[in-house]
């Protein structure tokens, strides 16, 4: 998969300075996407995951240090020019944020801020521009887009509003689409809608996709390859089903451990992980995970693990104690 | 009219009675609950689930007596909270107590920790310090925290986390006897979340609490409650206990959302559009069942005749025409 990535991450490292002294959001990541294929990212707040997405889309705040290579479909993100990147946000990189609210202009009509966007992305002139709007809220399953068109962000409702900032997304037809918790904002319902959606829209594009989420329930399904992050560093990779199958590092069995499932019993008490992630200002020197993991001995204290490889090449891990292949999958 | 089985638990701590909760929002009126009855008998946890805009927060405060209600009554251990007023209600509330969505926003960020979930007492009228720091202490012990290290400081100093629980020692202080928990869990991690659960889970057992657990996350209200309600728009759909709601869901909101739930098994594979549509405005809801615009079962009835719960297998209730088998 490596041989033809459309994204490879290599060696990414984000540094924050504040006032507290330097935070590593990103500690040293490797991750690659091939066209056409579904990277699921998950972790718990601060783990690093939203600094990483933004170290890809070159969208880092002024004070950040990055280290490393981000390339895309040939070219280093993080050494090209303003121009250069704009052109290629416009054409081939796309994003859509947890809150599309933040994402949309409240001063512009819905029209305006999609037809601007193929107008300038894609030279089209106002006439063509604003049919190709239609189109594309209808794609993404916007009842009467004609209509919607004249309407504001605010008289939509928060699942529409994702619909919209997805179609501004896929309106320059990307090659990669990163989705940065697309649904956390949403109900149930709609986040199901909204996950279809991206699904199929990928699907037909044969767009990469990245899904970010916090949420081991919304890449079972839908993604080809997962990476979990801990502390600034992915922990395990592998291919979906087979991280589901065979966990190997503790954290990402603690974190499905925890996870309430619908067919236990009621009042059964949750494997809950004690303590919390670690201060990204104080770094552990050996693993990150190790003050909450219940396998942790000494040398986890001082030696930090790399990420290494388990049976196959394709599922790395980064753990002195793995959980055993076959006591893995805890449920 | 209605079946009553379900309003007659053994012992019934709270009971609300067909209760309507609406307010005007530039001078159009939402309908925000639209008479819901049920019962929470001592010692259970009631789950109430929905999505938002659903009424379960207002239904919540409405029995708090934070929203007025248009009509309907409240009985809290027999007595009618709907028809009383200041002191009275005052006495009332110490036995009820309130956990909020955002741990963070719901604590002073200038007032210390000790003070904080001090403040209980001090409204009730504890004048003595000494015992008030004792409660406070023992408290604090019981949701995990340690007295000594988090009284002296601000807020701010704690995670998401360790400010619910916070939030529940304030909520505990008073050893009340009932507590409302509107979306305890939804601002935190997963594995800060499942530490909240089974704490809420402890604090149940050792206060012998009575809860009313309100969360738009299925997994996480099956996983505290004995009986689980399903509201949509303004409306109860469906009651029930918990195990059998989940696994024959009879109203089809109730099956809707239990498919719309992620699964973390990728050999489960989504069901495709299974939930075409969104909820409609609660300022003008359909006629007959509101949930007829998104009900794949929905006919001509549906939309003329407001269903009633009733009852579909033991213990389990719902408001459907057409219910599934």
């Amino acid at each position: 998969m490596s041989g033809r990535a459309l994204l490879s991450v290599e060696d990414v490292a984000v540094d924050l300075p504040t006032p507290r002294g330097n935070l590593r959001a990103v500690d040293h990541v490797d991750l690659s996407v091939g066209a056409g294929r579904t990277l699921g990212i998950v972790g718990e707040s601060g783990c690093g995951k939203t600094m990483l997405s933004r170290a890809i889309l070159q969208l880092l705040p002024k004070k950040a240090r990055l280290s490393g290579r981000v390339m895309f479909d040939g070219q280093d993100l993080a050494r090209c020019g303003a121009g250069v990147l704009r052109k290629l946000r416009a054409r081939s990189l796309a994003v859509v944020f947890q809150d599309p609210m933040t994402s949309l202009n409240p001063v512009l009509t819905i029209g305006t801020q999609l037809v601007e966007t193929l107008q300038e992305h894609l030279e089209l002139d106002a006439a063509t521009a604003r049919q190709r709007s239609a189109e594309l809220l209808a794609a993404v399953g916007i009842p009467a887009p004609e209509q919607r068109l004249a309407q504001y962000p605010h008289q939509l409702s928060g699942g529409m509003r994702q619909r919209v900032a997805i179609a501004i997304a896929l309106s320059c037809e990307p090659k990669l689409l990163i989705a940065d918790e697309p649904t956390t904002a949403l109900d149930v319902t709609i986040q199901a809608q909204i996950l279809d959606l991206l699904a199929r829209e990928q699907r037909r594009r044969h767009m990469a996709m990245i899904l970010i989420t916090h949420d081991l329930g919304v890449v079972a399904g839908r993604t080809d390859e997962v990476a979990v992050m801990y502390a600034g560093r992915v922990v395990e990779r592998a291919p979906t089903v087979q991280l589901f199958k065979t966990m190997r590092m503790p954290y990402t069995e603690a974190l499905f451990a925890a996870i309430p499932k619908l067919d236990a019993a009621p009042h059964t008490p949750l494997p809950a992980i004690s303590g919390r992630p670690p201060d990204p200002t104080r770094p552990l020197r050996g693993c990150s995970f190790s003050p909450r993991c219940r396998y942790a001995n000494g040398r986890c204290q001082q030696e930090k693990p790399a990420l290494a490889d388990a049976e196959s090449p394709d599922h790395r891990y980064a753990c002195f104690h793995p959980i055993a292949p076959a006591a893995g999958g805890a449920s | 009219m209605q079946d009553t089985t379900q309003f007659h638990a053994v012992d019934p701590l709270l009971k609300v009675e067909d209760l309507v909760v609406e307010y005007g929002v530039g001078g159009r009126t939402i309908h925000a609950v639209s008479g819901v009855s049920l019962q929470i008998a001592r010692g259970e946890t009631l789950g109430l689930v929905g999505e938002s805009g659903c009424g379960k927060s207002t239904l919540g405060r409405a029995v708090l007596q934070l929203r007025p209600a248009v009509s309907g009554r409240v009985l809290f251990d027999g007595e009618d909270l709907t028809a009383m007023r200041g002191e009275a209600l005052r006495r009332m509330r110490r036995r009820v107590q309130l956990i909020f969505q955002d741990p963070i926003a719901s604590l002073n960020p200038r007032r210390r920790i000790g003070d904080i979930v001090a403040e209980p007492l001090v409204i009730a009228g504890y004048k003595d310090s000494g015992e008030r720091q004792a409660l406070v202490e023992e408290v604090l012990n019981a949701v995990g925290l340690d007295p000594t290290v988090v009284s002296g400081r601000l807020p701010h100093e704690f995670s998401g986390g360790q400010c619910q629980r916070i939030c529940i020692a304030r909520a505990l202080v008073l050893k009340p006897e009932f507590i409302i928990c509107d979306e305890p869990v939804s601002a935190l991690d997963v594995s800060i979340r499942a530490q909240i659960l089974n704490l809420l889970e402890q604090m149940k057992a050792r206060y012998g609490l009575t809860l009313l657990f309100i969360a738009h996350d299925l997994a996480v209200v099956k996983a505290v409650s004995d009986r689980v309600a399903v509201m949509y728009l303004g409306r109860l759909c469906e009651v029930g206990p918990s195990e059998q709601v989940f696994a024959n869901p009879a109203h089809p909101y109730t099956a809707l959302l239990i498919a719309a739930i992620p699964v973390p098994d990728p050999d489960v594979r989504p069901a495709e559009s299974i939930a075409a549509g969104e909820p409609p405005s609660p300022i003008a809801p359909p006629s007959g069942c509101r949930f007829r615009t998104r009900c794949p079962r929905a006919d001509e009835r549906c939309a003329a005749e407001v269903p009633e719960l009733s009852l579909v297998a033991p213990g389990q209730y719902a408001a459907c025409h057409h219910p599934l088998a």
